[in-house]
């Protein structure tokens, strides 16, 4: 145990330490927690493997994210199982070793940051360097502080900064230490898209010369793509997809997943006709009017089986006379129930018998004068009907 | 009309003893009704705030008992120096800190309590241990309850009767604080005398409260001051 604890802080700039690949230690997680909660008790049950770079973890609030990071951190005790990075072992229930929490060399960058209000900036940074010398302390300071653009921040308190500049604090906090892994629990939630961007470009550029496993929370689809070269989602306490964001996003087989990879829009719907021959089905889905039909690409299901749906909100064309000529197959009328605006994003509900959200460009709700109750067709294409596992069988 | 102005002296001496005791005493206790998990916690609470409610006299009586010959605390302690703890300067700094644990602890268990627990989270995760969590962080955001928990007890030593009476007696230099010296003007008659002393104990405790209290804006603060 003790050489391995030596590692962490060997492992400085080019890390590739002593393992002698550029790859690095890889995090390595099988765990099991039960957590009583109100009246409810939640399990948390995840078997994962993070190489060095970012994994994202994904999944709805209340599905284990936060109790995750907290058990490789050793803020929370696992019941069983077993978490080490590399060759050193942090948590193993079998051999009863729980390595405590200031030992286990993984930084943890909290939602609520947790900077020391009491503290400056550079003192809040210096914290975990005890272990180094005053002028040591000093000089990786403030070397980090230039890194994350805040150097002119040092001897402010951490009080008065703004919430962009905490953010980068607090990460230079952990950065600072060389740890052997990094849990970030949705650090940039709070700030806006530009910051939030400038601050994961710093982190990229850190963690090119570091190369540990980044353990990184998010609820946001953009922070997914922007970051993660592997994402695990999470629902309920258990893992249900790991792949690259491409794979899970694109073609997701549940429904948690869909919701969680913006699928806005989800129905229920039942296999009516097949054609083997050209590669698609029809699906009618339940509407107020009777059902609406769509046409969407062939998977393996028997007619009259139950399906899901999904389609993203801008997938979805509109049109405000019936389009001719369109290599798309689905065309649907409808009438416009309400427009939102948020951001730049205009937020169309549609009613075509069922009711269904389409997003659009300012310029395009100003072109085409929409309005609520304005007549309107949809057109989307059949590959932009995803196919998920049957409504029958997932409420069973 | 003289004022004793060596019971003034000694009054003072109990006082700024026993709150040093209790700062050292009161800590670790508080930190642990704090931070323990255990689930018969309540009991020591309960055992803590006990000196509230008692009659002093009831503790004084325990404490004598328990301090005097027939005790093994007691018989250690004349064994250790040759005389009993009864009736002297050091068993009334005893009952004072027995007496004034509750007014130094409950103000700092509440604000160590109240202290972000994320931020000892992020402390441990910056490799600090337990006691440099608690030196660093929870101490220094815990200064407006301990200033609190101080002058409590400070001020609750400065005015305590039964006790003193039970354990200490009233010997002049050594027992006899300022509320027994009142307490003895009374009842001899002498009371103009009595009148001035508790006049000045009674300015004296208030100037001090409210130096602290006006220093430290927010008395009853838990967690880190704004």
């Amino acid at each position: 145990m003790v050489e391995g604890i030596e590692e962490a802080t060997a492992t400085t700039s080019h890390g590739d330490g002593r393992n002698g690949a550029v790859a690095g230690p890889v995090l390595e997680g099988r765990f099991r927690k039960r957590m009583a909660g109100q009246g409810q008790e939640f399990v948390l049950e995840v078997e994962f493997r993070a190489a060095a770079g970012f994994t994202i973890l994904f999944g709805a609030s209340g599905a284990g994210k936060t109790t995750l990071l907290d058990c490789v951190a050793g803020l929370v005790r696992p019941d069983s199982g077993r978490i080490a990075v590399g060759e050193r072992v942090l948590f193993d229930a079998a051999q009863g070793l729980d390595l405590a929490v200031a030992k286990r060399h993984v930084g943890y960058v909290f939602q609520s940051l947790a900077l020391f209000p009491h503290m400056t900036v550079e003192q809040n940074v210096e914290y975990g360097l005890a272990h180094l010398s005053r002028a040591g302390r000093g000089e990786r300071a403030a070397a980090i502080l230039r890194t994350f653009r805040i150097e002119h921040l040092a001897r402010h308190s951490a009080r008065e900064i703004s919430g962009g500049e905490s953010q980068r604090a607090a990460l230079a906090r952990t950065l600072v230490t060389d740890p052997a892994v990094l849990l970030l629990d949705e650090p940039l939630a709070a700030l806006d898209a530009p910051t939030k961007a400038k601050i994961i470009d710093d982190l990229r550029e850190w963690n090119r010369a570091h190369r540990i496993p980044i353990l990184y929370v998010t609820h946001s689809r953009e922070e997914v793509f922007a970051l993660g070269e592997r994402v695990i989602v999470l629902d309920a306490g258990r893992i249900v997809a790991q792949g690259t964001p491409h794979e899970i996003m694109t073609a997701p087989r549940q429904e948690t997943v869909a919701q969680l990879a913006g699928f806005e829009n989800i129905f229920d719907a039942t296999v009516e006709v097949v054609h083997p021959e050209r590669g698609t089905m029809v699906c009618w889905v339940a509407g107020s009017t009777g059902p609406v039909t769509l046409e969407t690409p062939l998977v393996r299901a028997e007619l009259g089986s139950a399906l899901r749906v999904g389609i993203r909100a801008g997938d979805i064309l509109l049109a405000t006379s019936l389009p001719q000529g369109l290599s798309a197959r689905n065309v649907i009328a409808g009438r416009i129930a309400s427009l939102e605006q948020r951001d730049v994003v205009v937020s169309a509900r549609v009613n075509c018998g069922v009711e269904m959200e389409v997003h659009l460009t300012l310029a395009a709700r100003d072109a085409l004068q929409l309005a609520p109750g304005k007549e309107v067709w949809l057109v989307i294409k059949t590959h932009s009907c995803h196919l998920m596992q049957g409504w029958k069988d997932s409420r069973s | 009309m003289t004022i004793d102005w060596q019971a003034f002296w000694l009054t003072l001496q109990l006082a700024v003893v026993v709150s040093a005791a209790l700062l050292v005493i009161g800590l670790p206790v508080a930190y642990w009704i704090a931070f323990s998990g255990w689930r018969w916690k309540f009991l020591v609470e309960a055992v803590v705030a006990l000196p509230i409610v008692l009659p002093p006299t009831v503790l004084g009586f325990y404490l004598l008992v328990a301090l005097g010959p027939r005790s093994p605390v007691g018989r250690w302690w004349i064994a250790l120096t040759g005389h009993t703890l009864a009736f002297t300067f050091s068993g009334l700094v005893i009952g004072s800190i027995l007496y004034s644990l509750p007014f130094a602890v409950q103000p700092f268990a509440a604000s160590f309590a109240g202290v972000d627990r994320k931020l000892i989270a992020a402390s441990a995760t910056l490799g600090a241990s337990p006691l440099r969590s608690f030196f660093r962080v929870v101490l220094p955001l815990s200064v407006p309850g301990l200033i609190t928990g101080a002058a409590l007890s400070f001020a609750h030593t400065m005015g305590e009767f039964g006790v003193v009476l039970m354990v200490g007696g009233n010997i002049p230099g050594v027992t006899r604080t300022v509320s027994i010296d009142i307490y003895d003007r009374v009842q001899a008659s002498d009371y103009a005398g009595a009148n001035a002393t508790a006049l000045l104990l009674l300015v004296l405790c208030f100037a001090l409260l409210g130096l602290v209290y006006g220093l430290n804006r927010r008395p009853w603060a838990v967690g880190p001051a704004k």
